[in-house]
């Protein structure tokens, strides 16, 4: 067993970790008041769900042995079956599969979360948990096969995906679109003003997941050596890069520097660099950086022009960014290997995973939607989610320290605090 | 006996205290408000959408007086407020009918 390599990976399981609940906080920040609540809720919640699917089968689909053609993993490892601590990835001088699956597993867990943002402040709570877990059993376990199992067909194709443009950024961006074309648009959406409740919780967030994403990034190599360190400066030089890229671009086409845009290009970066691994030099990560910046800048604007509302941009952002990011470590890529036939690999890779997770996402999200109904009433909707699913409320604003909230709805227990009985 | 009622800019309200405790108020009210005159509300622009936002904080001053003293709190809050910018806000007086003191149960301008 190699020490430092499995330091290096338990210390990077932990910093994606983190980068769910920074979602969260990136994500509602952005929503209106009213959901905030459900809105953390709905990334943070997939901390629960994705775990024990993980241990349950997940592991096993994604990173069994191949059943044959590369599509998925076989069912050797469920419940973690046959994997003790000794057990090692690769020869004597891997690290302990139990480092290697608490680190994959952080993946599937944002993976789900990041399609959380598209479908903002409209959604049943219940019909969110549901979708999830068959979105991670049914797309993301297989792709994540596909992409990362030296069996799998994407990997034996040799699309370059170091650490998930296309399984985690091109997967969740194409499936939020599937899912929000079925759930439809915010009351209200292009009509009433939903501006961001709290931008420094969304900084906060932005800065927690570029943390985190050292991990998600360099810990990819599974090792700590150059390849680890190469992609950690990677990911700097093309997050700072990209901050600027959106920047320019709004200053230009808006007239102002804004935070949002500061924290949404940081995260444009980090999207676009993921697939590239030490695969490119500074100089092609300060490129993609620059280019996903100010495209995903744009790119966040069509939803207006084209009237799906993917209420906080994955799409323009995770998909956008990702599908740059695998289409431009083709050209881009160092050693000899960048050019058309792997523009040809990168392209064949993304658009796979596009088709494959389009047409299930749509089709599950359908299936939530005709067995227990997607979406939340409109009186919820308006109401706002927390109090309709969490009975709860984001902040007290009451200028009485509380005393007024109180006196208008008294605590009584057993008894949620809605006209009606909570319906998540 | 008169109600004043004062919507200034926020920053307007520290002013507008001090001046009005000089010229012998004892009791007022403050609310955060939100509203707009003619000057109508600003634009905010997020991820490049840009929002109408229609109405603008203000300050809600609120001093009940007797009636001659009216005019001349009406004066000195005018003068504290302004800036000479638009959005300087309003004040306005309607007659009161009764004011009770609760802790004491006076009524009428002695409640004031």
């Amino acid at each position: 067993m190699n020490a430092a390599d499995t330091a290096f990976v338990l210390i990077s399981a932990a910093l994606v970790m983190l980068m769910t609940p920074g979602l969260a906080f990136f994500y509602g920040g952005m929503v209106r008041v009213k959901s905030a609540l459900n809105m953390l809720m709905m990334s943070f919640v997939s901390l629960g769900i994705v775990t024990v699917l993980w241990v349950l089968f997940g592991y096993s689909l994604a990173f069994g042995d191949d059943i044959g053609a590369g599509l998925l993993g076989n069912l050797d490892h469920i419940g973690l079956k046959g994997i003790r601590p000794e057990t090692l990835t690769g020869g004597k001088e891997g690290i302990p599969v139990f480092a290697f699956a608490l680190f994959q597993l952080m993946f599937a867990v944002i993976t789900p979360a990041l399609m959380s943002g598209a479908l903002a402040d409209r959604v049943k709570f219940s019909a969110w948990c549901l979708f999830i877990t068959l979105w991670v059993s049914v797309v993301y376990f297989p792709v994540a096969h596909w992409v990362w199992q030296p069996g799998g067909w994407l990997f034996k194709l040799k699309v370059i995906d170091f650490a998930g443009g296309t399984a985690v950024h091109i997967n969740a961006g194409v499936g939020a679109l599937a899912a929000l074309l079925v759930v439809g648009k915010r009351i209200g959406f292009r009509k009433d003003p939903m501006r961001p409740h709290s931008l420094p919780l969304v900084m906060l967030g932005a800065g927690l997941l570029w943390f985190g994403w050292f991990g998600f990034n360099a810990g990819s190599a599974l090792a700590a050596n150059g390849t680890a360190a190469t992609m950690a400066l990677n990911t700097q030089i093309a997050t700072g890069a990209a901050m600027l890229g959106w920047l320019a671009y709004e200053r230009v086409r808006h007239g102002a520097f804004t935070t949002l845009g500061a924290a949404s290009g940081a995260v444009a970066g980090l999207v676009a660099i993921t697939p590239s691994g030490a695969a490119v030099n500074a100089f092609g990560a300060l490129l993609i950086g620059v280019v996903a910046g100010a495209v995903c800048s744009w790119a966040v604007g069509l939803k207006f022009r084209l009237g799906y509302d993917d209420s906080l941009d994955v799409i323009g952002v995770h998909l956008v960014g990702g599908l740059l990011g695998t289409l431009l470590v083709g050209l881009l890529a160092t050693d000899g290997v960048g050019g058309a036939v792997q523009l040809g690999r990168q392209a064949a890779g993304a658009f796979a995973v596009l088709a494959y997770s389009f047409t299930l996402s749509w089709l599950l999200a359908t299936l939530v939607d005709k067995v227990i109904g997607f979406r939340a009433a409109e009186d919820d909707e308006i109401a706002g989610l927390d109090r309709a699913f969490h009975a709860e409320t984001a902040y007290d604003h009451s200028a009485a320290g509380g005393t007024t909230a109180l006196r208008s709805a008294p605590p009584t227990p057993h008894e949620a605090p809605h006209h009606k009985k909570v319906d998540a | 006996m008169k109600l004043v009622t004062a919507v200034v800019k926020p920053h307007r309200v520290d002013d507008v205290k001090d001046a009005l405790q000089r010229f012998g108020i004892q009791g007022l009210t403050i609310t955060e408000v939100q509203g707009h005159g003619r000057q109508r509300g600003h634009t905010e622009v997020y991820r490049g959408a840009e929002y109408r936002i229609d109405t603008l904080p203000k300050t809600r001053l609120e001093v009940l007086v007797e009636d001659q003293d009216a005019p001349d709190v009406v004066d000195v809050i005018v003068t504290a407020a302004r800036t000479g910018k638009i959005g300087d806000g309003k004040v306005w007086v309607v007659p009161v009918e009764t004011v009770v003191r609760v802790r004491t149960g006076e009524r009428g301008p002695d409640a004031l």
